[in-house]
């Protein structure tokens, strides 16, 4: 694949979460993470976590800095619902935490039902008291992840950056229809 | 459908020799009363109980597992709380933590709301739910004997364990932690990780 900005933000991020000593990868399957995902089982230094909802990688992430590690949560923007209460351990405990969102709902959608909360993420997030940052560009992206992981880790918060579709690119539903499934 | 006809295991006793001679195991207790039973054991820096994160306490013990896979890890938690979470058996169950034990302390009652009934109390049978998730070392506890042989399993750090103790629903004085997080959070890594963790 040629390395374009679009197809190369998944490894420039994994080398800046590896860089940053994250050892807990704590994730709810997305699309838009798929290529960082991969690249995060393939890190020996890594512990991919599976998770059956979101918030349980926040729960997680807290027990992690407990023990004294890094982690991270990647999730898509339905996923932001799933954590709203947990959002209390970092928030009244002071615990990092980066959450890199990959929207849905967002910039170019075919799916009526990721409207609500995608179009509420930002605000939900916020109004539990977690720092929200966004990236619509894939060139944006590295760097506005690199100010989100100093930001958790500095100063003992939950921090999330929503990755926009206009990033990403919005899902081809059509397109899909037309594709040989397996 | 379980009638308290038998004599029911006392929380306080079975958490206080859980914890009997913990050297240093790390324990993080569920919201209500095991957070309170964990602290009339003992307030302890390597104690972490929650005041809110419902159905999180599981999850906060696998993060930590993983962190520190040398050392034992004991959630002790209730059965509304874990209900609430219970999909976490089966993240647990996939990562196979070498050392990490879940404790539920079943009274079959939301206790902090008014004693409420929960789904273990018509037959949901938590400890078949974390062996069916793959965690094979699940057990049932209803008698004395029984928790002297699961203390005997966590303290050894033998694998993922879970346990469903059934207690019985008495109403007990508060015992309260702090209810700093950040104070909780700060003396659990001191005693852990020593006076670095305060640079990291």
């Amino acid at each position: 694949m040629k390395q374009t900005a679009e197809s190369a933000w998944p490894d420039a991020l994994h080398a800046l979460l590896r860089a940053a000593g994250v050892r807990q990868v704590a994730i709810v399957p997305d699309a838009g993470h798929a290529r960082l995902i991969g690249l995060c089982e393939k890190d020996e230094s890594m512990r991919v976590v599976r998770l059956t909802t979101e918030e349980e990688g926040v729960a997680q992430l807290a027990g992690a800095w407990l023990g004294g590690e890094k982690g991270v949560l990647l999730m898509q923007s339905s996923g932001v619902g799933n954590c709203i209460n947990m959002l209390t351990l970092p928030i009244a405990c002071q615990f990092p935490l980066l959450m890199l969102v990959t929207m849905r709902g967002d910039h170019g959608e075919f799916n009526p039902a990721q409207i609500p909360m995608g179009n509420a993420t930002q605000a939900v997030l916020e109004a539990m008291g977690v720092i929200v940052k966004r990236a619509d560009t894939a060139d944006a992206l590295i760097e506005m992840a690199s100010g989100a992981l100093r930001l958790a880790f500095n100063t003992y918060r939950p921090v999330a950056l929503l990755i926009g579709q206009r990033a990403l690119g919005a899902k081809d539903f059509r397109k899909l229809t037309q594709s040989v499934s397996l | 459908m379980s009638k308290q006809t038998e004599k029911r295991l006392l929380r306080r006793e079975v958490v206080k020799q859980l914890l009997a001679g913990r050297g240093d195991l790390l324990v993080v207790g569920g919201l209500g009363a095991p957070a309170w039973d964990i602290s009339a054991a003992g307030d302890h820096a390597l104690n972490f109980p929650l005041w809110g994160a419902m159905g999180g306490a599981a999850m906060i013990g696998l993060g930590l597992a993983l962190a520190q896979p040398k050392k034992k890890v004991l959630v002790i938690t209730g059965d509304g709380e874990m209900l609430m979470g219970v999909g976490a058996l089966a993240t647990i169950a996939v990562q196979r933590p070498p050392k990490l034990s879940i404790v539920v302390l079943d009274n079959e009652r939301y206790g902090e709301t008014g004693m409420q009934e929960t789904h273990t109390a018509h037959g949901v049978d938590l400890a078949g739910m974390a062996r069916a998730a793959g965690i094979a070392r699940s057990y049932g506890v209803r008698t004395a004997a029984e928790v002297l042989r699961l203390k005997k399993r966590i303290h050894a750090g033998a694998g993922t364990v879970f346990a469903q103790i059934k207690i019985d629903a008495e109403r007990l004085p508060l015992v309260l932690p702090p209810r700093d997080g950040a104070l909780l959070k700060n003396r659990f890594r001191a005693a852990l990780l020593g006076p670095q963790a305060a640079h990291q």
